[in-house]
């Protein structure tokens, strides 16, 4: 019962860090038809942003001795600059392009951020600390499970709720998911195209400060890499939730992290190194059986 | 009535163009580049091959692969478990079946191989994945690469784990790697004027005429997975060989994105710009590695800090991108008339590879 637990708090914990990832990426997605895959790069951004530029191994964290009350708000402005200064200096130039294209501009973004943070830091993983008490395991029904999974899923499912709460009933809401359903159509009825895209990159930085947040925590190391994993999960899940559909996303990374967990606590010991294989595979079988994804909206569908 | 001039007719100096000016790049840099220069020239001929894999597939059936790069992995494991010496072999990769275990063959038969068991996957996987259109078949894709990764990495007894394989005989030079790029560019070319090519950019363009025509969209998609995954195959063999040890992290994401960059910054629909793509990045890589190193100004040595290559490039791809969204060659080919890029007369809303008329 307890191991069943633990597993169900893994799953959880893992599937918030992939949904959370999928919603910035669809929130972009919706709007702009732009994959992000500069997106790992904005939370590796973020989490890099707290420390000092230096080489050493130890970091010097100068916002991460502020208080959470400061240091979370300042994060999620930092994440949020970023993803809007890069809309305003580069995506806002391919509007016309075709996917393609686009998906290879956030990637070189990426990769100039990426090595910008090589330049200031240097690539060796840096340790550092933040709130160790969240390390702290709680008991809960007589498994132990660590603090930070418990913040992160509330956390997760506070965000959900704030941004249910934003696109279902303010002006802006309104508009972002009018743009996502048809973006000529939105833009002849009144909403500004610059705003609307403005804000949804907005959201989508501050999604990848949170990530940044929950993964520095986690691991109490900052690595530029640290967001390129969650990145491409999160890419799946958008595509396995049906591109377009916020709910579907957020769905699909859940299902995601928990079939990580699930594939890592039964396959046999031998198998287990190869669990991201099966986490692949699952993925492909997935697309085959609706290769509109789970939740695809009906507005994805191609007319003729 | 005059018969109009045949396809090949039309379309055939694009192909000797590419292969002479890389025969001239090829020359020059044996001629007069140093050894650190050639190594480069070889990575370049390497990238080529790579990257015209690429186009066979992306350019002719409009899907954006991420998975091709995996083929490479195959192909490189391949010649890896078939030129080194057994007496190595029995010691790093035990788990490797005795038939295997025993045999060295030379790099010209191992090579071939490589890019047959590339394209025998291909074969296999691509049956499953090329019912797939539109963004659904590149995740298929990614999750693809993603296997194949996961595989190499873990799979220790036969692919050495993460870790490096080492000895295999280092036999690259400039001409070899020119003769891959030669070979890669040939069957590229011979594939997209082909009736399975033609029919394959047909659907590309319009999916639902083509379908109405009779195209069997799943099997050409099929037919230019396995060719490309041919001509990647040998890439990745002559990878192995170029720099004699391999390991999986070489062949995922970073190469991944790279070449497709590559491709697409030379423009994706069309097989020059294939070339062109890897040609201009390789001497953007170069050229700010040169001044990494530094330049001397009046006695004054100036160089750049270390990593200021990659942004550089990063940050002229997207104004590559910026101004020329269809690439450098805009999706044309190159050709003698209307030098030196062939103009089309009809625009359509995404251009065709090859030029071709009834």
């Amino acid at each position: 019962m307890t191991a069943v637990l633990q597993i169900v708090f893994d799953a959880l914990s893992l599937g918030s860090l992939y949904a959370l990832g999928a919603l910035g990426i669809a929130a972009v997605f919706g709007v702009m038809r732009l994959v992000n895959f500069a997106h790992g790069d904005f939370i590796a951004f973020c989490v890099f942003a707290m420390l000092l530029p230096s080489v050493d191994a130890t970091a010097i964290v100068f916002a991460g001795q502020l208080p959470f009350y400061l240091l979370i708000p300042l994060l999620l402005l930092v994440g949020a600059g970023l993803s809007m200064l890069s809309e305003v200096i580069v995506f806002r130039r391919f509007r016309n392009a075709n996917p393609a294209t686009m998906m290879i501009a956030s990637f070189a973004l990426g990769f100039v951020i990426r090595h910008l943070l090589l330049l200031l830091y240097s690539s060796r993983p840096k340790s550092i600390t933040l709130w160790p008490s969240l390390g702290l395991p709680v008991e809960f029904l007589g498994a132990h499970i660590p603090m930070l999974q418990v913040v992160t899923i509330i956390i997760t499912l506070v965000v959900l709720a704030v941004l249910v709460l934003f696109l279902k009933h303010t002006r802006y809401g309104l508009e972002m998911r009018a743009a996502a359903e048809n973006f000529t159509m939105a833009r002849m009825l009144g909403v500004r195209a610059n705003g609307v895209i403005l804000l949804a990159f907005a959201i989508s930085g501050m999604l990848a400060a949170a990530i940044g947040l929950i993964l520095a925590t986690n691991s109490g190391t900052a690595d530029i890499g640290m967001g390129a994993n969650v990145m491409l999960i999160a890419f799946i899940a958008t595509v396995i939730g049906g591109l377009g559909s916020v709910p579907g996303a957020v769905a699909a990374g859940f299902l995601i992290g928990a079939a990580s967990v699930v594939f890592q606590a039964t396959l046999p010991h031998d198998a287990r190194v190869f669990r991201d294989a099966f986490v692949y595979g699952a993925v492909i079988v997935v697309l085959l059986v609706r290769p509109q994804g789970l939740f695809a909206p009906k507005s994805a569908k191609q007319r003729v | 009535m005059s018969r109009p001039p045949s396809v090949i007719r039309q379309t055939i100096v694009t192909p000797i163009i590419l292969i002479v000016v890389l025969l001239a790049m090829a020359a020059l840099s044996y001629q007069f580049g140093s050894r650190a220069f050639n190594r480069t020239a070889i990575e370049m001929f390497i990238n080529i091959m790579v990257v015209v894999g690429l186009y066979a597939f992306v350019g002719n059936s409009g899907l954006l692969s991420f998975g091709h790069i995996s083929f490479m992995c195959l192909g490189a494991y391949m010649t890896a478990w078939l030129t080194i010496p057994p007496v190595m072999k029995s010691i790093t990769l035990k788990g490797l079946p005795a038939w295997l275990l025993h045999t060295q063959l030379p790099m010209w038969v191992a090579t071939p191989i490589s890019g047959v068991f590339a394209a025998l996957f291909a074969l296999i996987v691509g049956r499953i994945i090329m019912r797939l259109s539109g963004i659904a078949a590149s995740i298929a894709t990614f999750g693809l690469l993603g296997v194949v990764n996961n595989v190499y990495s873990n799979w220790d007894s036969v692919t050495g784990g993460q870790g490096s394989i080492v000895g295999i005989p280092p036999t690259m030079n400039v001409w070899i790697g020119w003769l891959g790029a030669a070979v890669a560019i040939v069957t590229a070319y011979l594939y997209s004027i082909s009736r399975s090519g033609l029919a394959l950019r047909a659907a590309r363009d319009e999916e639902v005429a083509a379908r109405a025509s009779g195209v069997d969209i799943v099997r050409e998609r099929l037919v230019a997975f396995v060719v490309s995954a041919f001509i990647i195959g040998l890439a990745g063999a002559f990878y192995a060989h170029f720099l004699s040890i391999v390991n999986p992290g070489s062949f995922y994401l970073r190469t991944t994105f790279i070449t497709l960059s590559m491709l697409v910054v030379g423009g994706m629909y069309s097989l020059s710009g294939a070339v062109a793509g890897v040609v201009a990045i390789s001497v953007l890589i170069e050229l700010f590695r040169d001044l990494e190193k530094g330049v001397s100004v009046g006695g004054l040595t100036v160089g750049l800090p270390n990593g200021a290559q990659e942004i550089a490039i990063g940050i002229i791809t997207i104004v590559i991108l910026i101004y020329l969204p269809s690439g450098l060659t805009r999706n044309r080919e190159f050709s003698w008339r209307n030098w030196p890029l062939q103009r089309r007369r009809l625009v359509p809303p995404v251009q065709t590879a090859l030029k071709e008329t009834n």
